[in-house]
């Protein structure tokens, strides 16, 4: 029985795929050549740093055949026992009923019958649906490419996705410093570099890089933590959780108060304006509206208050006397800050008023001479040497998409004819009200006026059919109980879920579709690369790797590639040829092959034969360190392709209107002069659902839930059953495998609770049940579980409300945003209460 | 003729379970006789880590210590039993004969460090074989250490002086230790940094307690009054002395020039947070 072996790839890099009888065996991370490698060298203080010859995948990657045969697989298409289009479709008995099978013919009948019906009677507006945040690897296939085809060809009504990753830094830091084409994250070129040779401190601020891993990358970036430490790079870490990466780099742990940070922030700029420890030369050159700032923190005027460090300490619980110091060696160090995966991010920007927080991040810098050498805002997970000319497309840009792609000859994406838009942070309430507003356009990043766009549904038509792609909402919404009243309001005649494992939401579904994953079909792709959004992301790899993704086995029980799935709908619906242009999936990958800069050195015979190509740095490569050149008054010399100033005679000005980093933001004064919550000057605004904020003697636990460690968001979770013997990820108890809830030691004890019992989290919102971890690594009054549960266990099923057995913490999250116009989700304002369980 | 060995390097473990991953990926369900039988679906951990939380207070750390079968040159699960059951291969590796074993269930008990896991299905005993299938078949590394991101795990021949695995041996050579030696079976795999108790704390001065003390010299001694080591306070006031000897007593002593030294006494029976030093004013 011979073995054969395939390429392919996830979302936590590349893989060789061992199959032997139509079986996958192993996976190992991408098998290359040794002399494939060209590694790159960084000097730095003495000493030399060079990434291994290999590739460092994501952890739950090494499961990715257990994953991929998971009883959880959808394999044949099913349709709900009470419902029947043509009578009693029951529709308040989602997520009650049972299933049966059906045959793809009759699902296909089903739902392009559904579609005629639907766009006949209430116009083509009345279709929506929508993905969920992440989508298998490779760009033939990924969401923005055959779903978004399909929808807006038949001009449905797109849902715009919250810039879920970003909130605080796209609603807020954007307003400082403009970077608004990358959502508000700063530009991270060549400064992995930069800290090793350069900095003396680095703070982690909202931050724990080996768990959230750069996104795509894997665990690319470890080893560079290893290397900040080698080099005695001092590290803090400013978080309410004792997290994987402090552990790791056996940092300075300073355990703050969730819903504090923004506090701390200004009393360290405080400190530094007190004392004139600040960059006074930069702030006058390079900044605007700093004399509003200072006003402001020092609490001129009579409405006013100073942020000092006393009031700080009395906010965040840490001691007076260390934010003192911890401001004063910041200002007299070289001091990087990380305040989240990609420079920003983080869960802090996921808050009440996170934007205000996101903004005093870049302040903080700006103060310090941002972009000088050492001093920048850097996420530890990206910035590598890489070649950042050489192009491929990557999922998010519109050169990757089939629908928008220049391969294509019509490119459907932009021909939708539906002006209306729905919000997905909003979606239920707008669906079961028949009406809503919201403001934003979802991702902002043509323009900072994006954010002030008042948008109201309905236009067109009320949406009357939702085809749900993936199942993740429950564990990653917010309130997501919601979701499920949505589900079973009449307002959605029918309703379709197509995914490749059965998520949450599956069984709200009339008619559930088996899709395979990218294992079971041909694709192609680069390790980590979205662009659009995120150009360069290949710099949080040690290596740029484009890979062929091999079909390595037929796709399981009757799973169909999505492609597949839409061309047979759209058959139906007399489309077909408008839908594929003729194309089979392997002729829309050979066209994003020729399109792309591999195209001009490797034939398509050669890259399906070799399956990888690896772009080598250039020998004279030129580092280019992120916000230098606007540190040193210069045009910009970054790759950053989608700032627009850039090459032009505006090349020195940032995307801010003043083209000047903005104490006092001159987009907002313009914009929005009226809005206390997101005022000109940033401010410190109180927690609606925090530690001063009504309910908090009712609920006096504050609980975070950041980015899960052990999947990539839903995607390995419930369906990877060798996680569940991985005590952070779930533990298994009386043959159940529990979510863990972390405590600390005097919330447990004053419960009653100890390590292993199953507590029950709960609220006005909701009710879950976890398995207990008391640990001295979390701050007094805070509960720590992570987000992302894949799987919703209802005791009651069908039951909106009903207590979560799985780990949904989004159950009790608050569907409120971040503030009136600033359209972000808050999970981490949480309150809840704890207490055993004792059923 | 090869010796194999791995060096686990907890300072660079970061509890990613990638190796333990790996390791189920490999054998479970998948036999390579005659040196294994395949791995069951769930519960054995050929490789685990044990996830190491010790401190208090905000002074804590968090350890990983991969551990594997030792490999051991005296080992108990050899010893046990008499006819082939357990066998050293040339090149060090210890295999439980996927054949002979059947039924001795003693033998996982026989195991000191229990990292022999009982296959119900099958009637074996079973665990890690260095991955011998595959380097017979002429690779190079084995599936934890391929995976390790860090380099916390490294694979290679204790024979060859020039192969990573005894590059790293020597190099760090005062800090590589056994896991256990104390079991007396002589482990081939060997460690470096496995967790020890350490002692943490800050340094105040009373009359200035809303300041946080840089440059105070704390110094660890014997109760004998040896130096054991001395280290300055960092810009937090914060001090730590780590890698100490467990269930052993220190003296701790505290100075700042024109203030009273502070002493305490303390014993390593677990890691301390001593708390606030602190030092008044002569």
């Amino acid at each position: 029985m011979e073995e054969k072996v395939f390429t392919n790839m996830t979302n936590g890099g590349p893989i060789s795929v061992y199959v032997r009888n139509g079986k996958v065996v192993r996976v190992r991370p991408l098998q290359v050549k040794e002399e494939d490698y060209k590694p790159w060298v960084i000097e730095a203080g003495g000493m030399k740093f060079s990434p291994p010859k290999a590739l460092r995948v994501a952890p739950p990657v090494h499961a990715e055949r257990n994953r991929l045969n998971s009883e959880n697989r959808i394999l044949y298409p099913l349709k709900r026992v009470d419902f029947d289009p043509a009578g009693e479709r029951n529709l308040q008995n989602r997520g009650k009923s049972g299933y049966e099978r059906i045959s793809w013919d009759e699902a296909l009948d089903i739902i392009s019958k559904e579609i005629k019906r639907v766009t006949e009677t209430y116009g083509d507006a009345a279709l929506s649906g929508m993905t969920s945040s992440h989508h298998n690897w490779g760009i033939v296939g990924y969401k923005m490419g055959p779903f978004a085809r399909f929808m807006n060809m038949l001009h449905y009504t797109p849902i715009l996705d919250n810039p879920d990753s970003w909130e605080g830094w796209h609603w807020g830091a954007t307003h400082t410093y403009g970077f608004y084409w990358r959502l508000g994250m700063p530009e991270q070129f060549d400064l992995l570099e930069d800290t090793l040779q350069n900095s003396e401190m680095i703070v982690f601020w909202s931050n724990d890089p080996d768990t959230t891993r750069g996104t795509y990358s894997g665990q690319e970036s470890a080893i560079w933590r290893v290397w900040l430490k080698e080099r005695g790079i001092k590290a803090i870490f400013i978080d309410p959780f004792y997290n994987y990466t402090t552990a790791a780099m056996d940092g300075t742990w300073m355990p703050i108060r969730p819903g504090s940070d923004t506090a701390l922030a200004m009393a360290i700029a405080y400190v530094w304006i007190t004392e004139g420890t600040y960059d006074k030369a930069y702030v006058a050159d390079r900044t605007i509206g700093f004399d509003e700032f200072k006003d402001y923190i020092l609490g001129v005027g009579d409405k006013e208050y100073p942020k000092t460090p006393e009031w700080a300490a009395e906010e965040s619980g840490i001691p007076v006397r260390k934010i003192v110091s911890l401001a004063r060696e910041w200002a007299s160090k070289r001091t990087c800050l990380s305040s989240g995966s990609r420079g920003g991010e983080g869960s802090a920007c996921r808050t009440a008023y996170g934007t205000e927080w996101a903004r005093m991040m870049v302040l903080l810098q700006a103060m310090q001479g941002m972009g000088k050498p050492g001093i920048n805002i850097w996420g530890a997970t990206m910035g590598s040497p890489s070649n950042n000319t050489f192009w491929f497309p990557g999922y998010a840009e519109p050169e990757g998409q089939m629908g928008k792609a220049k391969i294509a000859k019509n490119k459907l994406s932009y021909l939708n004819k539906t002006k209306q838009r729905l919000f997905r942070l909003t979606l239920p309430d707008a669906i079961m009200a028949g009406e809503g507003d919201f403001w934003g356009e979802g991702f902002c990043g043509q323009s900072l006026e994006q954010q002030f766009t008042h948008n109201v549904y309905p236009i067109e038509a009320k949406v009357k059919m939702f085809y749900r792609y993936g199942g993740s909402f429950m564990g990653t919404m917010s309130d997501t109980n919601k979701w499920l009243k949505m589900y079973q309001s009449d307002a959605l005649e029918f309703v379709v879920n197509q995914d490749c494992w059965y998520g949450g939401e599956a069984t709200y579904a009339d008619i559930i579709l088996p899709a395979c994953t990218n294992l079971e079909r041909n694709d192609l792709a680069e390790f980590a690369a979205a662009g659009g959004y995120t150009t360069n992301a290949h710099t949080g790899n040690n290596y740029r790797v484009i890979v062929r993704q091999q079909k390595c086995i037929e796709p399981l029980g009757e799973s169909k590639s999505d492609y597949e799935i839409f061309t047979l709908l759209a058959d139906r619906l007399g489309m077909k040829e408008l839908y594929t242009e003729g194309n089979t999936e392997d002729d829309w990958a050979r066209l994003f092959f020729e399109s792309s800069d591999v195209a001009k050195t490797v034939t398509w015979e050669e890259f399906n034969r070799k399956t990888y190509h690896i772009v080598p740095v250039a020998e004279n490569y030129k580092r280019t360190p992120g916000f230098r050149w606007y540190a040193e008054g210069r045009d910009c010399d970054t790759p950053d392709t989608n700032n627009p100033k850039r090459g032009t005679d505006k090349g020195k000005e940032l995307g801010t209107y003043t083209g000047k980093i903005e104490f006092a933001s001159e987009s907002l004064r313009q914009n929005m002069p009226d809005d206390q919550e997101r005022p000109i000057v940033p401010h410190f605004i109180p927690s609606w659902e925090g530690y001063r904020s009504e309910g908090y003697d009712r609920y006096p636990l504050q609980i975070i839930s950041p980015h899960p460690r052990f999947s990539f968001h839903t995607h390995y979770d419930n369906h990877t059953s060798w996680l569940n013997e991985i005590s952070v990820h779930r533990v298994e108890k009386d043959g159940y495998a529990w979510w863990p809830v972390r405590l600390n030691p005097v919330d447990a004890r004053a419960r009653n609770v100890s390590s292993g019992d199953i507590v029950e989290l709960y609220n006005d919102r909701g009710s879950v049940l976890c398995i207990a971890q008391v640990t001295e690594r979390v701050f007094p009054g805070t509960l720590h579980s992570y987000g992302c549960s894949a799987r919703y266990d209802p005791l009651i099923p069908g039951k909106p409300g009903s207590t979560d057995k799985a780990g949904c913490i989004n159950l009790l999250t608050s569907g409120r945003l971040i503030s009136k116009h600033a359209a972000g989700m808050t999970p981490n304002s949480c309150l809840c209460e704890l207490r055993k369980w004792e059923g | 003729m090869a010796k194999f060995g791995i060096v686990v390097d907890v300072e660079k473990c970061t509890g990613c379970y990638s190796c333990f991953l790996a390791c189920k990926d490999e054998y479970i369900g998948n036999d390579y006789l005659p040196i294994s039988a395949a791995q069951p679906a769930s519960h054995h951990k050929w490789l685990h880590i044990n996830e190491v939380e010790y401190g208090a207070g905000t002074k804590v750390k968090v350890d990983y210590v991969p551990v594997m079968c030792q490999h051991c040159e005296e080992a108990p699960c050899m010893k046990l039993t008499g006819h082939g059951e357990v066998y050293r291969r040339e090149d060090g590796i210890v295999i439980i004969d996927p054949v002979k074993a059947k039924g001795h269930r003693e033998i996982v008990d026989a195991c000191p460090y229990r990292v022999i896991f009982w296959n119900e299905e099958k009637d074996l005993p079973q665990k890690c074989t260095f991955c011998a299938h595959m380097l017979d078949a002429g690779e190079k590394d084995v599936r934890c250490a391929e995976s390790c991101p860090t380099g916390a795990l490294v694979f290679g021949d204790l024979d060859d002086p020039g192969s990573k695995v005894s590059q790293l041996l020597k190099a760090r050579e005062e800090k590589v230790e056994s896991f256990k030696p104390e079991f007396g079976t002589k482990p081939v795999v060997k460690y470096i940094s496995l967790p020890k108790p350490f002692i943490a704390g800050e340094v105040l001065l009373s009359d200035k307690p809303g300041v946080c003390l840089k440059g105070a010299k704390v110094t660890l001694l014997t109760k004998a009054g040896k130096k054991v080591s001395a280290a300055e306070t960092d810009f937090l006031g914060d001090f730590e002395f780590k890698g100490l000897a467990r269930d052993t007593d220190y003296v701790l002593r505290a100075e700042f020039e024109g203030y009273v030294a502070k002493e305490i006494t303390v014993r390593t029976n677990a890691s301390l947070n001593v708390g606030e030093l602190m030092l008044v004013a002569r």
